[in-house]
């Protein structure tokens, strides 16, 4: 008996000597590992503090531009063009290259740029061809102060919806607007110096003083507004014009705006008494798919001249309501009312209704198809198809 | 001749001239100060050329840089990304939080029109907006006529700054 509890007692004793050494390795191990792993970690930080390090190397230098590419980063080109198809009830159907259009601008510093405008409409100009190449715009412009410029140069005048804004994708309608085109007149650039700026937040102005129209040929004879647009081709000067806009947009998706113009003399001096005031004022609003622009025009031209033929009161307005059924297609409807001799008792304005759609491939590519219903002259009446895009 | 009165003309024309880059980070802090309590330090977000891809072909957005700094505090996630919006870059802060835009400002504005989306009037469009399956905004935002590409602009950068703050929290994960 007293053999057996010996036994036990060194096993017992051994068995622990066992594990005590056991623990103690354990121990010395564990030890080990964590040095390891707070060399380990430190050895990461190390790490991403260079991989940080590289990164930043890598940004940095790839931001620095050879002197070249800096100035082709400081050089825009853009533009637009249009194609048309017309499908006219009572006289030929034409298709036209209408317009091609290249936007050059360029940026000299921060505040200083100038852009450039140059348009080719119908495709094919020179002699006897249908088309012109014109000098749209060409100015230089300063931002002087914070949020406000001053454009010098050729510039497009401040006025109506589309005078501005007319790249394919931004209206309904493959023709634009009837009453713009015969009231305003779009497209109409003047030279000379502008005001723009922004008063309050969404309240702008611009105040333009510019060259004039001539809406008269050299024996006195009045012609059409439209036909006065001297675009600065070798134009005369002997009498200048002053615009002023106010325009608010405080509202997301509406705009507001009311020009006014004086002309010193619309015939520059051809007919002796011909100054002319034009007004004219807008609504855009666009809430979710529903759009609606509208817009109304007054030509008052002084004198005997315009008086006599009716043409001292010129006027027009449309309105146009829209749907976008999806972000890609849109419908609209439009209804132009325009006189150009409203000055005359008997005169009779122009109606014209469009109505049709537009399909946006992608924001700055559409493709329009609508009819024009003239009121007044069946032979006008029309189907049309157009492709348009911008850059 | 006193050379304190050059000294001050130098630094006078100089505080002018870097008005711009000051005006940007004062912009910046003041955001970060609405968003924050206490501002947390700049994080990084490592983009593989997966996640880039993702981003070009998700939102049509060429996001072409090794790692996007961000800010993360209190479940909200700050982004500062630029768009160009006619010509110019415009450079915007997003503040993201639980998943839905927070806030949003516009940093430094370089073009000479469509400055109007750096008014409150427009931006408070963005707020709550969240990321749709289809990679739209969970809301609609009235544009300003005459400013289309700037709403564009605007509009894009949120969707980003919502994606990235989703990648950044599958990350921290």
């Amino acid at each position: 008996m007293k053999k057996t509890v010996l036994a036990i007692a060194v096993s017992a004793m051994a068995a622990n000597a066992v594990a005590d050494t056991t623990l103690e390795e354990l121990q010395k191990r564990i030890d080990a590992q964590d040095k390891e792993i707070a060399e380990l970690k430190k050895a990461q930080s190390a790490t991403d503090a260079k991989v940080e390090a590289t990164a930043d190397a890598v940004e940095s230098s790839s931001g620095s531009v050879d002197k070249s590419l800096d100035w082709a980063a400081r050089t825009k080109i853009g533009g637009y063009g249009e194609l048309h198809y017309n499908n006219f009830e009572g006289k030929d159907d034409k298709i036209d290259a209408h317009r091609f259009v290249l936007y050059i601008g360029h940026e000299f510093n921060e505040k200083v740029r100038f852009f450039s405008e140059l348009e080719l409409e119908h495709g094919l100009a020179g002699d006897g061809k249908p088309g012109e190449v014109e000098l749209e715009q060409a100015y230089v412009e300063w931002d002087y102060a914070e949020n406000h410029r001053l454009v010098a140069g050729q510039f497009l005048i401040p006025v109506g919806i589309l005078n501005e804004t007319h790249e394919p994708e931004t209206f309904y309608g493959t023709e634009r607007n009837p009453v713009e085109k015969n009231i305003i007149p779009v497209t109409w650039w003047e030279a000379g110096a502008q005001l723009r700026g922004e008063i309050a937040a969404g309240l702008s102005y611009d105040f333009a003083m510019h060259s004039g129209l001539k809406a008269a040929d050299d024996e006195g004879n009045l012609s059409s507004i439209r036909s006065g647009r001297q675009k600065v081709a070798n134009a005369y000067a002997n009498d200048f014009a002053y615009t002023g806009r106010i325009k608010y947009t405080g509202v997301p998706g509406l705009e507001l705006a009311a020009t006014a113009q004086y002309q010193e003399n619309l015939t520059q001096g051809a007919i002796s008494d011909a100054s002319a005031t034009l007004f004219e004022t807008h609504v855009i609003y666009n809430v979710a798919g529903f759009g609606l622009r509208a817009l109304a025009a007054q030509w008052n031209i002084d004198g005997d001249a315009a008086k006599d033929a009716g043409m001292d009161v010129q006027n027009g307005w449309y309105i146009e309501p829209s749907y976008k059924v999806t972000s890609k297609l849109g419908f609209f409807a439009r209804y132009n009312e325009w006189d150009n001799t409203a000055g005359a008792d008997d005169s009779e304005a122009e109606e014209v209704i469009d109505y049709g759609l537009n399909f946006w491939l992608v924001p700055n590519v559409v493709f329009k198809a609508d009819w024009s219903d003239d009121q007044n002259n069946d032979k006008n009446d029309s189907f049309n198809l157009g492709v348009g895009w911008s850059f | 001749m006193s050379v304190k009165p050059i000294v001050y003309v130098l630094t006078s024309w100089l505080l002018l001239c870097s008005g711009q880059l000051v005006a940007d980070e004062q912009k910046f802090q003041r955001f970060l100060d609405s968003v924050y309590s206490a501002p947390p330090s700049a994080k990084s977000l490592w983009l593989s050329a997966d996640d880039k891809a993702e981003i070009y072909q998700r939102f049509n957005y060429r996001l072409n840089r090794l790692r996007q700094r961000y800010w993360f505090a209190d479940e909200a996630s700050v982004w500062v990304l630029e768009e160009v919006g006619k010509e110019k870059p415009i450079t915007m802060a997003v503040a993201v939080k639980d998943q839905k835009v927070s806030a949003i400002e516009v940093l430094a504005y370089r073009e000479s029109r469509g400055g109007e989306i750096r008014h409150n009037f427009f931006r408070k469009q963005f707020i709550d907006a969240s990321l749709t399956e289809k990679n739209e905004l969970s809301q609609n935002i009235d544009g300003i006529t005459g400013a289309t590409l700037s709403v564009r602009a605007m509009q894009k950068v949120a969707k980003v700054a919502l994606f990235l703050d989703q990648k950044a929290g599958a990350t921290a994960q």
